[in-house]
């Protein structure tokens, strides 16, 4: 098992508040790692800094084997993202979407036109594929979103609250489309606060303002607890804050 | 490169699909080149004259009737009491009073002069001063008429004396570029500077702050896409769009107005297209300030008042003073206007605006170094 992300005591201060604080932990080469925490945890601004988006105030952190800080270009080759946004373009059609970001990764003609009927095909979408993306209900414009950001064959994709409003049988389809690309070799990290989603992660961590409070697989974490369920351990965990 | 064609594609991708843009780029530049042309006119016409005739001799209905023929004056009171006229001003009926005096007939005759007074309203300034210097002209030239037909009933009377003739010294005009004065040739292609300018700022402002407001740019900051892409697939489109509103531009001046197109077309594009940037890095410079498009909106929309403004398009730059002259160095309007008005109605060439052309080119070279600069800063 390889390393496919690292940090150590990795944070982010905005003035005097610090957002991130001194976070270390490692996520393996195709776990699903649970990034878990209330509304202003951390958890969005920790991930911005392991995609690039931000540059860490102090620590380290490697991602697919670069330094975020040295060697950002290569992290992004090597990573997909799916922001808490919506962030495909909704008056593009999905095929023009998946053409745009197939492009900018570098994919060939012929791989762009190939994996775009393959996409298609799996998220049965062949008829719609020119339809604008603004038209079409929340949650497959998720699960495409989802298989734009594995395009490009990342090594590590990074959810960032990717059912925020959805309904649960579409979570649930979700989830399904993150197994398959687990299976797959991707490693994941999903930031969510539902709780019931935190059971299917392999191992979650907890933030609590800024902090890494608990990190385990849910089993243990629940036993260390002493609690019925994730939501219980959550709980627990805030109190103690 | 491969990247930035990935980018401008779906630039113009979202471009034709959007509902409003392309009336955007295509109606607005045909409507404002139409209506402020025939809108934005120094020629004042119409102004509406009132008359206090206290005389009521042939020489002063004389006077009034050559006020009348004039074709700028419209005399809208005629009364005996200074009172009257005095209340039409101040309800803004009329912007001149005419008064001529009692006696002004016997005294011309017997004195050789008599007063006239004329009262201008000067809210509008402008009309003010133009009224008063076109009565003041058709006081004069009654003057004339009054001492010429003198000197021809003299010339009549006594053949022999040709001594005591006054001599009259006329002034002769030509103008030179616009030889009929015609206003719309002198407007239009400023205006087309103008609008191209305008156009292109806020549409550079917008998209990109666009992007910023639906989250995209995040999107776009993930993947390996360089800044310098990024800026270059913003860009050009609406570079490539601008020479497109151009030409459109041009037609209307060309097909509505005939205004005269002495310069080399070539010259006008190449110009443009090295202007342009000037406008695009003002847009990506205001959009690195705004977090909305909202914000973007109206920063863009401060500059571009003051620069349409003072660039020379309403006002002379030459008659504002010093300091403004100085301020209108970074004015990029100003350098296109003027550009505009040397090569479409005096046919300059390059050798002529080639001081402009190093101006803007330079100017757009600080803008876009700037908005670069901050927008690394930003992101």
């Amino acid at each position: 098992m390889k390393s496919m992300i690292s940090t150590d005591r990795l944070s982010k201060t905005f003035g005097s508040f610090t957002a991130v604080d001194a976070i270390t932990f490692d996520v393996q080469e195709g776990e699903i790692f649970g990034f878990l925490g209330a509304n202003g945890a951390g958890k969005t601004t920790a991930l911005k800094m392991l995609t690039g988006l931000l540059t860490p105030s102090s620590g380290q952190a490697t991602v697919a084997g670069f330094d975020v800080r040295k060697k950002p270009d290569q992290v992004k080759q090597r990573i997909g993202y799916m922001s808490q946004k919506f962030s495909l373009y909704e008056d593009l059609t999905i095929r023009d979407n998946i053409r745009l970001f197939g492009g900018i990764y570098g994919l060939s003609n012929r791989d762009i036109r190939e994996k775009t009927e393959a996409l298609l095909e799996k998220l049965e979408l062949e008829g719609e594929a020119g339809k604008l993306v603004g038209s079409l209900p929340l949650g497959w414009k998720q699960k495409l979103a989802f298989s734009v950001a594995l395009l490009h064959e990342p090594g590590i994709v990074f959810l960032d609250e990717p059912t925020s409003g959805v309904d649960p049988l579409i979570r649930r389809q979700f989830w399904e489309l993150i197994y398959e690309a687990a299976a797959n070799g991707v490693t994941l990290m999903v930031t969510t606060h539902y709780m019931d989603e935190a059971e299917y992660c392999d191992r979650v961590s907890i933030m609590v303002d800024g902090k890494i409070e608990a990190l385990d697989t849910p089993r243990a974490m629940k036993k260390a607890f002493d609690a019925e369920d994730m939501d219980e351990v959550f709980r627990k965990l805030a109190r103690g804050a | 490169m491969r990247t930035v064609f990935f980018l401008v594609q779906k630039e113009f991708l979202q471009i034709f699909r959007n509902k409003t843009m392309l009336p955007f780029l295509l109606i607005m530049p045909i409507f404002q080149t139409l209506l402020l042309s025939f809108a934005a006119n120094y020629e004042i016409k119409n102004i509406a004259l009132g008359v206090v005739d206290h005389d009521l001799s042939p020489l002063s209905r004389q006077l009034v009737n050559k006020f009348r023929a004039s074709g700028y004056f419209q005399i809208k009171t005629a009364s005996f009491a200074v009172k009257n006229a005095d209340d039409a001003m101040a309800a803004d009926r009329i912007d001149l009073i005419l008064e001529i005096p009692q006696s002004f007939e016997r005294k011309l005759v017997r004195e050789g002069n008599a007063p006239v007074a004329l009262t201008a309203n000067a809210i509008n300034a402008t009309k003010a001063g133009l009224g008063m210097g076109y009565a003041q002209n058709i006081v004069r030239d009654f003057n004339v008429d009054l001492a010429q037909s003198k000197t021809a009933l003299l010339a009549s009377a006594t053949t022999a004396l040709a001594t005591g003739r006054p001599a009259n010294v006329r002034a002769t005009y030509s103008n030179w570029y616009n030889p009929h004065l015609d206003y719309k040739t002198f407007m239009v292609p400023g205006i087309l500077g103008e609008i191209v300018a305008l156009i292109i700022c806020f549409l550079t402002a917008l998209n990109i702050v666009r992007e910023r407001e639906l989250g995209t740019i995040e999107q776009i900051n993930v993947t390996p896409v360089q800044k310098w892409q990024f800026i270059l697939g913003k860009l050009l489109p609406f570079w490539l769009l601008s020479l497109v509103v151009m030409t459109v531009g041009l037609s209307i001046g060309k097909l509505v107005f005939d205004i005269p197109m002495l310069g080399n077309l070539g010259l006008v594009f190449g110009y443009t297209a090295a202007f342009t940037p000037c406008m695009l890095g003002l847009g990506f410079l205001i959009s690195n300030f705004a977090d909305s498009q909202q914000q973007a909106m109206f920063t863009a929309w401060f500059f571009m008042l003051i620069f349409i403004l003072m660039c020379g398009l309403f006002t002379p730059v030459e008659s504002m003073p010093e300091w403004a002259q100085v301020m209108n160095i970074f004015n990029p309007v100003k350098y296109f206007v003027e550009f505009m008005r040397l090569v479409l109605l005096k046919g300059a060439g390059f050798e002529d605006i080639r001081q402009n052309f190093f101006s803007v080119v330079t100017y757009a070279a600080v803008v876009n170094g700037l908005a670069v600069w901050t927008y690394r800063k930003r992101v």
